[in-house]
């Protein structure tokens, strides 16, 4: 592009209601900034719909409104994590996805370099996953009205023949893998609020998942549940299973993977890991006899690489999951209520 | 994680549960009293109780910050946030504590006045220092663990010329509730309460120390036993409370002296009693109006005091009928004699403050028990 072309100040500008506004301001906007950094060549058509043909087979559509505070945190930001997160929920049905959108929510006077950072941010994660961005929406809300900018994303996948994966499949005697450790992302986020901020090393797990399902369906096809323990950590998506499937859980403490220095920061806030967001983490159900088989594919791939078998699935018709504790005892890992919250006393 | 995973070691677990049930003569029971919340909440995390013996009872105690607090200081709380329009800073388990006909401040937020949860008193300041022309009150709530961070903040804001900020005082004391509960027991709770010895505070303990506690065991005849929140601290402690009672001792023991000693942190004790001063009684959730046990501020930091800056009205305040928070906040009932616990109040919609906070032992009960069938004691040893 001619720098004399560059109308939108990248370096000191920030968001006005002429952004939304449909009209030459607008238009520069999505040109220099969304259509420069997402190019492909469905996008480049330049339509309001983006057009492509559909392969044969079962499509999975799955959307995600992303509104997190601070927009930038350790290992990621906002627009990598819209990416990631729906690309996620896609794969969580086992699919292969193929195309996501995204539609911005931009706040009066959010600065341009910030929004700009966030799309190249997006675009890497795309180029990343190998999953473009083909159509989008901009709008712009008066200033107080907004948090700096929300994105809602969607995205479109296909299910490989003989893949079957549904919530309600969970059974008893079925084994509980985890990809990896959890609670990283939501320490992360903590250690970066206004409020809260402290020195860490722990970066947030925000990563696109497909890969590791599609090899996890090709060598398994026969996985039942798979899930991404996001909001609520590892603690509601398993309730979420058990109340689907009314069926019980038996976890091993000692067998979750938590990194020491999530395990530090929570043990000072007075939080629960089990509680805490992950987003670059799946939970996997398979038949017993699978699990070993399974748990060496997954320890394959980068972002299986600590998986572990963390429990099993048992008969309980008040489809609690329970857990056998380092300690000794025995405790049942309840819903969260509200908000996990630092103790007082 | 180091100097955490060595008091949560299993085997050590399975040591001491054996010496407790050792200990524990088989003819008797033993009524242990947890003073506070945070062991509650150990107990019920680490599955403690499956190692004690069936002779052995835990007693829940009223060292919940959040649960004692009288109904009638949160409406006052909500009235200031929403009549007089203050920038409210609360802790966060107390936006959803429900106050007269299920008000609560995260409700009050919802319809619009300016409630804020912070996670310290710097935060309040940090919010009075960026909003000069806004009134901003910190609502003030905790056992002496919490005192001495207000009472900095009132000389931080003092010194910065802060004038906007002020405190919402309810600090309580700790060793005034547990004479409280031994002396001047509820009289529906005759035969029902039942306390053979006391966990002491841990936390409360390292900045009043152990000697608080002293005139109150020798009174009352009660052995205590300074605990730490950690689940071994607790089953180390009850062993030491079951051999006192069995030599009949009534002392002030110190488990937990990794932090706490006798004396406390005289540093912070000062401090406080630089800015805060007695009140001749507070009200209590459970417990009623208790002599000597809440904190104001001094008249010397007037200025900083919210119940002198602003007028709240008279008003009557209610707890939901039938919710037996105040019951337990006593030790005279369990959660589950509640008729309410786990039908219409839960954590999602408490109807009671003791069901709200992670230290409340309603909340315990559910999160971590709800529906278990206490495994037996050689079992999960085993």
């Amino acid at each position: 592009m001619n720098k004399m072309d560059e109308t939108v100040s990248f370096r000191t500008g920030s968001v006005d209601m002429t952004h939304g506004g449909g009209g030459r301001a607008m238009a520069e906007l999505i040109r220099d900034l969304f259509h420069r950094h997402l190019a492909n060549p469905i996008l480049d058509q330049g339509h309001d719909a983006a057009l492509f043909d559909v392969p044969a087979g079962r499509l999975v559509l799955s959307t995600d409104g992303h509104v997190i505070s601070p927009l930038f945190f350790p290992g990621g930001d906002i627009g990598s994590l819209a990416v990631h997160g729906t690309v996620n929920d896609v794969a969580m049905a086992g699919a292969r996805p193929l195309y996501l959108t995204a539609g911005f929510i931009l706040e009066e006077g959010f600065p341009l370099a910030d929004l700009e950072r966030i799309v190249m941010s997006m675009a890497c994660a795309a180029n990343e996953a190998g999953v473009p961005i083909v159509t989008g929406d901009t709008k712009v809300v008066e200033k107080g009205k907004g948090d700096g900018v929300f994105i809602t994303t969607t995205g479109l996948g296909v299910v490989p023949d003989g893949v079957h994966i549904a919530t309600e499949k969970a059974r008893p005697g079925q084994a509980i893998l985890l990809s990896g450790s959890v609670g990283d992302h939501g320490v992360a986020i903590l250690s970066s609020r206004e409020n809260l901020e402290f020195e860490t090393e722990i970066h947030s797990d925000s990563a696109a998942l497909h890969t590791l399902v599609a090899d996890m369906v090709r060598d398994v096809p026969g996985i039942s549940v798979l899930r991404d323990p996001t909001r609520g950590g590892l603690a509601a998506t398993l309730n979420e299973i058990a109340r689907a499937a009314r069926v019980g859980m038996l976890l091993d403490e000692a067998a979750i993977p938590v990194k020491p220095d999530v395990a530090a920061a929570c043990e000072l806030l007075g939080l629960d890991p089990l509680y805490v967001a992950n987003e670059g983490k799946l939970i996997c159900l398979c038949e017993a006899a699978d699990a070993e088989h399974l748990l060496a594919v997954m320890r394959r791939h980068p972002h299986g690489a600590d998986a572990a078998l963390i429990g099993e699935v048992v008969e309980d018709g008040n489809a609690l999951v329970r857990m056998r504790t380092g300690f000794g005892g025995q405790r049942v890992v309840d819903w969260l209520a509200g908000e996990q919250l630092p103790r007082i006393c | 994680m180091k100097y955490v995973d060595e008091f949560r070691d299993r085997d050590l677990a399975a040591t001491l549960a054996k010496a407790i049930r050792k200990e524990a003569d088989p003819a008797r029971h033993y009524y242990l009293m947890e003073f506070c919340g945070g062991h509650t909440h150990a107990i019920f995390r680490y599955g403690v109780q499956d190692l004690m013996p069936d002779n052995v009872t835990f007693v829940h105690g009223p060292g919940c910050p959040v649960c004692v607090l009288p109904v009638r200081r949160l409406d006052d709380a909500v009235e200031l946030a929403e009549r007089h329009g203050v920038i409210l800073c609360t802790y966060g388990d107390m936006m959803r504590v429900p106050g007269t006909k299920q008000r609560s401040l995260i409700r009050a937020k919802a319809d619009g006045a300016d409630v804020r949860m912070v996670y310290s008193t710097a935060d309040a300041l940090k919010i009075a220092r960026n909003n000069p022309d806004r009134e901003v009150v910190f609502f003030a709530i905790g056992f002496e663990t919490t005192t001495p961070p207000t009472a900095v903040a009132i000389l931080q804001a003092e010194a910065e010329g802060l004038t906007n900020f002020s405190v919402f005082c309810n600090h309580v004391l700790t060793p005034a509730a547990i004479g409280h509960v031994l002396g001047s027991p509820d009289p529906r709770d005759l035969e029902k309460v039942r306390i053979d010895g006391f966990l002491g505070p841990s936390h409360v303990s390292a900045v009043i120390g152990s000697r608080p506690y002293e005139a109150g065991a020798e009174l009352y005849r009660k052995p205590v036993v300074i605990a730490g929140f950690e689940p071994l601290d607790v089953m180390q402690s009850v062993l030491m409370l079951i051999r006192q009672i069995n030599e009949g001792r009534n002392e002030v023991e110190n488990q937990y002296t990794r932090v706490v000693t006798r004396e406390g942190n005289k540093k912070a004790q000062d401090l406080v009693a630089s800015v805060l001063e007695l009140r001749r009684e507070f009200e209590w959730r459970g417990l009623g109006t208790v002599p000597d046990s809440g904190l104001k501020i001094r008249d010397r930091y007037a200025a900083f005091d919210a119940e002198k800056r602003f007028e709240v009205s008279e008003k009557v305040s209610r707890e939901v009928k039938s919710c037996e928070c105040p019951a337990i906040l006593r030790g005279a009932k369990k959660p589950t004699d509640c008729k309410l616990f786990g039908t219409v109040c839960t954590p999602e919609s408490p109807m009671g403050s003791c069901m709200v906070s992670s230290e409340g032992a309603c909340a315990a009960y559910w999160s971590y028990g709800r529906f278990r069938t206490p495994a037996k004691a050689e079992e999960a040893v085993a």
